[in-house]
């Protein structure tokens, strides 16, 4: 008895190793065919978007055997089951769906829902453009990515994400910054171009491109609690500078990582984004053109405004237009909007190098006992966050008002002092610092300087375990 | 500023002609326009015959920040794209729309 007991639990024991074995082997079998795909797919893509579907992973025969006319393999009838179920959408428009290109512009927090549900919706061929790498700052919204690709670009997470939701369909990197040299390019492989991106100039520089090469274009955007979604280009519909002919000032220019987000903001106009290029993909429904979505948060409010039709004026859509594909190539957005075409903050310099100290020069004369005091400039709700030892927090827009409060802390400095005390200024990354020396000084404060990056600089350069956000 | 704080009534703007028949209006801020103003909406008293033009110079004259965002808004009146000519009417709502660009 005792034997045959044994015997059987080793041969259970076996019988499981070889599952797992198997699970192993299947899973590198499926991960094979997929790079297979994109391997063959790459050099004729016009060719493969008919056949991707049903390349490599299941026998091409079956959709013959069965005498399936809308040539939906029995793996994707499975898939898709649900969709196809549905008598407004059906086997002609998943079929649609997967004959169909859609390229993402940015894979962050439009892009992130975006992607998974152009992904897991059968989308024939993905695109995805980006330049970033994850950062953790970035987890609280841009749910394609995982902790493990932090510091990693976002392309290859995204990619991979969207692989690992759907391996039969076709996933393509465009691991770059959109530009007016390579545009024209990456968007011309794609039926229609989701605007995901964060930042003005590349919003007029996509909407121009779509113009440019006849692509209807699913724009998205979203900030603080408020988000915003328009289908431009489409069928004699409005473009981006129908609407808006003249960019915002830069100062009405506000990024995510200035302004602030909720996380899940983003992430329902990227849902709604997803919807509107379903939509048009598998020629469904009506598409939201010619009207824009403005949704409200914290009202739970969505409004639906009507908006006009294509400008007979319109410098790029209108009726005597010369802009053309080499006008786009020569255009300088970033000149056009006043901001830059990359996320990262601008570096002001307006201080001559006599009105200012580096984060280190300040640590020693607070280690030396100087008397001094520190105005930090930024708004209360970022002071909440992090702030230095005994600085005051008088936020740049009530600089001018409460200057007697500076007096008042330098005469208290001052007591039992021979000399005066000096005056310094700090924000986050130190730009408003060196405004507020400016005005400072422009009121008689001879001796203010600012702290040169800010409190971007003395995390990096004083105290590596100062919080930054 | 005769503006106050935002609370379950709409805040009102002081009249602007006291003679002659007037309209109410409700004013609906986004996007940047909202920061600017702090407010969501404003309910507004023009005189009858305004156009959407008056009705934004009235809120320039209050905010005065609104100038440098008026030439790139999308304006809606009763939720249908509208220019500035257009002459507003009793309970009109009309949106003030900024772009956003963040992601």
């Amino acid at each position: 008895m005792e034997s045959n007991g044994d015997g059987a639990s080793r041969i259970l024991r076996e019988i499981e190793a070889l599952k797992d074995e198997k699970a192993r082997i299947e899973e590198k079998i499926l991960d094979l065919e997929a790079q297979l795909q994109e391997e063959a797919s790459l050099p004729h893509q016009q060719q493969q978007q008919n056949e991707s579907v049903c390349n490599g992973c299941c026998p091409s025969v079956s959709a013959a055997d069965a005498n399936l006319a809308h040539g939906l393999t029995a793996d994707s009838i499975y898939r898709y089951s649900r969709h196809l179920l549905l008598p407004s959408f059906g086997v002609q428009a998943q079929s649609n769906l997967l004959k169909s290109s859609i390229l993402v512009v940015g894979a962050g927090g439009l892009g992130s829902p975006a992607l998974l549900y152009l992904a897991a919706c059968g989308v024939g061929r993905l695109g995805i453009v980006d330049h970033d790498v994850v950062e953790l700052n970035n987890m609280h919204r841009q749910v394609i990515h995982t902790e493990a690709y932090i510091g990693q670009p976002k392309v290859k997470s995204a990619a991979a994400a969207c692989r690992s939701i759907n391996s039969t369909i076709q996933i393509v990197e465009h691991e770059q910054a959109l530009r007016t040299s390579n545009a024209l390019e990456i968007l011309s492989q794609y039926d229609i171009v989701v605007d995901a991106t964060d930042n003005a100039p590349s919003r007029y520089m996509i909407s121009d491109c779509c113009v440019v090469l006849g692509k209807p274009l699913v724009s998205g955007a979203a900030l603080g609690l408020e988000g915003q979604l328009t289908v431009y280009n489409y069928k004699g519909g409005p473009c981006y500078r129908c609407l808006f002919p003249t960019p915002p000032p830069t100062s009405a220019c506000q990024r995510c990582s200035d302004s602030g987000v909720l996380g899940v903001v983003p992430g329902i106009i990227g849902c709604l984004q997803a919807l509107e290029a379903i939509k048009i993909a598998s020629d469904v429904g009506e598409p939201l053109s010619g009207r824009m979505l403005l949704f409200d948060a914290l009202s739970a409010r969505i409004r639906i405004v009507k908006i006009r039709g294509r400008s007979l004026q319109c410098e790029v859509c209108g009726e005597n237009t010369t802009f053309n594909q080499q006008h786009f190539k020569d255009f300088d957005y970033e000149k056009f909007t006043q901001s830059p075409l990359s996320t990262s903050p601008p570096k002001l310099k307006l201080l001559a190098p006599d009105s200012r100290i580096t984060s280190k020069e300040y640590k020693e004369r607070v280690v030396s006992g100087e008397p001094h005091v520190l105005v930090d400039v930024r708004p209360e709700h970022h002071y909440k966050i992090v702030s230095l030892p005994k600085s005051l927090n008088i936020p740049l827009t009530s600089l001018e008002a409460r200057l007697p409060e500076i007096s008042s802390a330098l005469k208290e400095q001052e007591e039992g002092t021979r000399s005066g005390a000096n005056l310094y200024v700090i924000c986050r990354r130190g730009n408003d610092s060196q405004r507020a020396v400016e005005c400072l000084r422009n009121m008689g404060f001879d001796l203010a300087k600012d702290i040169v990056g800010g409190l971007e600089s003395w995390a990096n350069d004083v105290d590596p375990n100062f919080p930054m956000y | 500023m005769e503006v106050k704080t935002e609370g379950d009534n709409l805040p009102t703007a002081t009249p602007v002609v006291k003679d002659g028949p007037s309209v109410q209006i409700k004013v609906l801020f986004f996007a940047k326009a909202r920061d600017i103003t702090g407010l969501t909406e404003l309910s507004m008293e023009v005189s009858s015959g305004s156009t959407t033009q008056d009705c934004l110079n009235e809120l320039v004259a209050k905010f005065p920040s609104l100038d440098e965002i008026r030439h790139c808004i999308v304006l809606a009146l009763n939720e249908e794209y509208t220019t500035e000519s257009a002459v507003v009417k009793d309970k009109d709502e009309l949106a003030i729309i900024p772009p956003i660009s963040g992601g």
